[in-house]
């Protein structure tokens, strides 16, 4: 089966009831792994135990962001293919990379107020990545304030377009500006951390990728029963006024 | 497992991260069984997609 397959919801429904379940055992056998690494780290030699936070923050931190550019390519899809489940995967993905970059915002400021000693600093990475949770919020709003979901669509996806500028600030603020954030830990040569710390890292990382893949799939399910209930109820409401 | 004198934070953040993580859970299975009941009541009261209803008379692949 071709990947234009999936265009037809229906095609695109029947695979999801599929995969779901899978995709759910997957992700529990992936987390329960994850969490054994995470019991069994040590802690850090500067941050002491407050590392675990970071197996948090860093998956969330990462998901927030891909979830926005998964949304823009989405964005494109709606645009120019006018894929009809281009808006929907777009829809669905909103509230999950709000809560991400909410989780992400959270456990750093958890971690910042016994690390720097302040919960919040106005640098660059941290400013950038509440204006992403700002415009998460403001996609959400948009979505609820148009009632045909087309046109909500094309207005989300210019607004998504808009915003992946924050991407590559949020990525490069480090480089670009004097932060109190750490620079990035990852390069072209390799890891700058130790891999007692890094497998439950990258296991956290691929637990969360797999959560948020499920979420998405179950997520765009709901949104396009979502919009047959809508469509029946239009049908209804034309045979009552007999037109 | 220690956590040390910053045990209060470690605690808040990853309950914050299960709570919000339970709570998408939850949207998204309950939203699911809301759906799947709103369609089986409109079904039940005659309301069908008239793809739906083709398919029903003649199998066949239903358009988008």
């Amino acid at each position: 089966m071709a990947l234009i397959d999936f265009a037809n919801p229906t095609r695109f429904l029947r695979f999801v009831d599929r995969l779901l379940p899978w995709l759910v055992a997957v992700t529990a056998v992936a987390f329960a792994f994850a969490l054994s690494e995470v019991v069994l780290a040590p802690d850090d030699y500067q941050q002491g135990a407050t590392v675990k936070i970071m197996f948090l923050h860093v998956p969330a931190a990462w998901l927030g962001m891909a979830c926005w550019a998964m949304m823009s390519v989405s964005a494109l899809g709606t645009l120019v293919w006018r894929h009809p489940l281009a808006d929907v995967a777009a829809k669905a993905a909103v509230p999950l990379g709000a809560a991400f970059t909410f989780i992400c915002l959270v456990t750093g400021s958890l971690w910042g107020r016994p690390m720097w000693g302040t919960y919040w600093v106005w640098d660059a990475r941290l400013t950038s990545m509440l204006i992403l949770l700002i415009m998460y919020l403001g996609l959400l709003a948009l979505w609820r304030s148009v009632e045909d979901p087309t046109r909500a669509g094309r207005a989300a996806a210019i607004l998504t377009l808009v915003g992946a500028i924050n991407l590559p600030i949020i990525k490069f603020s480090v480089d670009w500006w004097n932060t109190l954030h750490a620079g990035s830990s990852f390069s072209m040569s390799g890891s700058a951390i130790d891999p007692s710390i890094l497998l439950p890292l990258l296991a956290m990382a691929v637990a969360f990728t797999l959560l948020f893949i499920t979420l998405h799939l179950g997520a765009m399910r709901n949104e396009i029963l979502r919009r047959r209930v809508r469509s029946l109820r239009l049908l209804q409401a034309q045979t009552a006024a007999g037109t | 497992m220690t956590l040390g004198p910053h045990a209060v934070f470690i605690l808040a953040a990853w309950v914050v991260a299960a709570g919000m993580i339970a709570i998408l859970i939850a949207w998204v299975t309950l939203d699911y069984r809301r759906q799947l009941r709103i369609l089986a009541d409109l079904e039940q009261r005659g309301v069908t997609r008239r793809s739906a209803a083709a398919t029903s008379a003649a199998p066949a692949e239903e358009p988008a």
